[in-house]
This record gives structure tokens, C-alpha cells and sequence, in this order.
């Protein structure tokens, strides 16, 4: 009986442990009052879009840092004096920078981080055209495919190409054979 | 035209190569100032030594000065100190202090401690003040022309590396008024400067 006991205590433990973890690893808890939901999921959505100027690599809403904290006080009283979301944007823009966004904003500098990747993905989509391409073209004939005599004749048509050629190094390209 | 296609994978690899070799120099610790070429923003704070003086920036010298985020807790404040009593005692800079995020009682005890090297040093508890300013943590130092105008920042510890070779030459321009040419810190455009660790 006192086995069943524990094989039972440890159930309730492997139940209601993970819901306790998940508790404890959420981020700081801030005692704020909202008048309205809106005005809450403002200051959610705006404290993820920020990132803390301490800690690198956490929002202000996960961030336990001092600065963090102070900014989201900030956020707070800026959302019940009823500024917009821009408005707090620029406040941290005009003093943090670009920094402390986690999406970069669209101008100059930042031209290269968004549309790189799409570059990028251009260059990828034309190498593998044209390797389609060329594998269409090419492989129509080859040399393996000749016979003895078929193979003097275009070797001698080469020389003969080859010895009147302004650019000798073209005898050497078989890159685009003439059809034989 | 067939010959410069094989050579295009080179150049990519190349130019990526370059982009982010310079990325392993770049020091992503200090964050660049958005206040440089600002004005130093408006104040209304309690002196730290004066009782409940209220001080504006009508109080700030009309010279170039320092602005110092500092606090008792701050470990790094502790090794900027003797660098700045010897320069309030040669008379080089007057120095300001904002009293960041402190209990004021502490402020006091530890600049009887370890000396007092500020003119002059405004309280901001809740640190409102420093986020006008765009202060993460103490110490930071901000230099400030005979205009109100921020011209410099340095994040982190100065030491007397850093005091000769970053503050004093950028002081000099500030006060000669060419810090453009003079400094090549942390300015907009230009690499950021190595600075000491932060708190």
C-alpha cells in the first residue's frame, strides 16, 4: 500500500510540475492597472516589439533588467496619458536609436538586411536556371558518341578552325561542339 | 563573358567574406548615442548636496563639461573616481554627476568615502532622467559643449586609458570646436570605440 502511495504522489508531481515550471519561466511581473483590455494588449504587443538596451538579446517584456523595467513604466504611463503607438515609437527611437527595435525599420541603411536575402534568392533561382538550361542544350551529341571516322574528321575540322583562329585557345574549348 | 561568370561565386564569397569579417570586429555592446549632435534634454531634478535646490540646465556650466551617470552600487564608478578627483583638482573639466537610480543616503556615504570629484550632482531616482538621455546602466559619460549641445559619449568605464586617449583629445575638439576631424569615437558613420565593461 505505502508503494501505491508514492506512485501516486508521483504522478501528481509529473502533472502538476510542468504547469508550475511554466509559470516561474515566464518574464518579470509588473503590477500595472489598465482601464481597458486595449490598453493592456497595447502595452503586451509594445513591450515584445522593443528590445531591452542592457540585455542584447531579450524584449523589454522578458528582459529583468533595471532599464527594462523602467521602460516598460515608461510605455505604461505613455499608453494612459493616450499616445499612439507611433508616438511611443519615436520616444524610444529619439532616445535608444534603431537599436532598440527587434524589426530594423526601411531606409537606407538597412536596405541591405531586407532585401539580401531576397537577392540572394535571385541569384540562387538564375544559377539553377541556367544549369537547367545548359543540360537541355548540352549532351545532344558527344564525342563518346561518334565513330572512329566521325572523330578524325571533327578533330581535323578543329586543327584546321584551330590554325586560323585569331583566339588559338578556342581549339581547345569544346564547351559548344558544332553539330558533327 | 564565360570566363568572368566563373569567377562570380569568388567575388560573392569574397564580398561576404568581407562584410562579415567586419562584423566580427564590430562591438555590439555599446549602442551608438541617437542624442550625438542633440540637445542635452531639459531637466528639473533635486540637487544631491544641496537640500531640495531644484536644478535646470540654467545651472549647467557654460563651458564644455562632463555629465556623469553614476551610483553607489556601480562597481566601474568606483575605478573612474580617482581619475576624476585628479581632474577637478587640476582644474581640467568641471565635472557633472547624475546620481542614477540611487538611494540618496548611499550617494552621500559614498562620496565622503571615496571623495567628491562632481560640481555639482543631480539625483534622477526612478532614472527618468537617464532614459531622456538614453542611459542603459551606469557609468556613462556624456561630453557637453558651451552650448548644451552632446557631442560625445562613452559607455562603460573610463579609465585613464580612456581618459587620455578618448575624453581629453575629444575634449580638446569640443573646446576648439573641430571634434569632426579630431575624433574618430563614437561618432555616427565611424566604428565604435572598445570601452570597459559594463555593470
Amino acid at each position: 500500500m505505502p508503494v501505491r502511495m508514492s506512485t501516486w504522489l508521483m504522478v501528481l508531481a509529473l502533472v502538476l510540475l510542468p504547469g508550475a515550471s511554466g509559470a516561474l519561466a515566464q518574464g518579470p511581473v509588473d503590477v500595472f492597472e489598465f482601464e481597458t483590455e486595449e490598453q493592456e494588449e497595447r502595452f503586451q504587443e509594445l513591450s515584445r516589439e522593443f528590445r531591452c538596451p542592457m540585455c542584447q538579446n531579450a524584449n523589454l517584456a522578458d528582459s529583468p533588467g533595471g532599464v527594462a523595467a523602467d521602460l516598460r513604466r515608461e510605455i505604461y504611463d505613455m499608453i494612459m496619458e493616450g499616445r499612439s503607438d507611433e508616438e511611443i515609437e519615436e520616444f524610444m527611437h529619439a532616445r535608444y536609436g534603431d537599436f532598440i527595435f527587434y524589426r530594423p525599420r526601411f531606409d537606407a541603411t538597412t536596405l541591405l538586411l531586407w532585401l539580401g536575402p531576397l537577392f540572394f534568392l535571385l541569384i540562387g533561382a538564375f544559377v539553377i536556371y541556367s544549369i537547367v538550361q545548359r543540360t537541355r542544350t548540352a549532351g545532344v551529341a558527344r564525342e563518346e558518341d561518334l565513330s572512329d571516322d566521325e572523330k578524325a574528321r571533327l578533330s581535323a575540322l578543329l586543327d584546321k578552325r584551330g590554325s586560323s583562329s585569331v583566339h588559338p585557345t578556342d581549339s581547345s574549348d569544346r564547351e559548344s561542339p558544332d553539330k558533327p | 563573358m564565360g570566363k568572368l561568370k566563373l569567377y562570380i561565386p569568388v567575388i560573392i564569397f569574397v564580398a561576404m567574406a568581407g562584410a562579415m569579417w567586419r562584423g566580427l570586429s564590430l562591438d555590439t555592446r555599446t549602442l551608438p548615442s541617437a542624442l550625438l549632435d542633440q540637445e542635452l534634454p531639459e531637466f528639473e531634478l533635486r540637487s544631491l548636496q544641496q537640500g531640495d535646490q531644484l536644478l535646470t540646465k540654467a545651472d549647467l556650466p557654460d563651458e564644455p563639461f562632463l555629465l556623469n551617470i553614476w551610483g553607489s552600487y556601480c562597481i566601474p564608478c568606483l575605478q573612474e573616481n580617482p581619475i576624476f578627483m585628479e581632474a577637478r583638482a587640476n582644474d581640467v573639466v568641471p565635472i557633472i554627476g547624475v546620481n542614477y537610480k540611487d538611494r540618496e543616503q548611499a550617494a552621500l556615504e559614498w562620496l565622503d568615502d571615496n571623495g567628491n570629484p562632481f560640481t555639482m550632482n543631480i539625483v534622477d531616482p526612478e532614472g527618468r532622467y537617464g532614459i531622456d538621455l538614453g542611459v542603459y546602466g551606469a557609468p556613462e559619460t556624456f561630453i557637453v559643449d558651451e552650448d548644451g549641445v552632446i557631442r560625445y559619449k562613452h559607455i562603460g568605464t573610463i579609465d585613464w586609458r580612456a581618459w587620455d586617449d578618448e575624453i581629453m583629445p575629444a575634449l580638446t575638439a569640443v573646446r576648439e570646436g573641430n571634434l569632426d576631424e579630431a575624433v574618430s569615437g563614437d561618432r555616427p558613420d565611424s566604428p565604435l570605440p572598445e570601452t570597459g565593461a559594463l555593470n
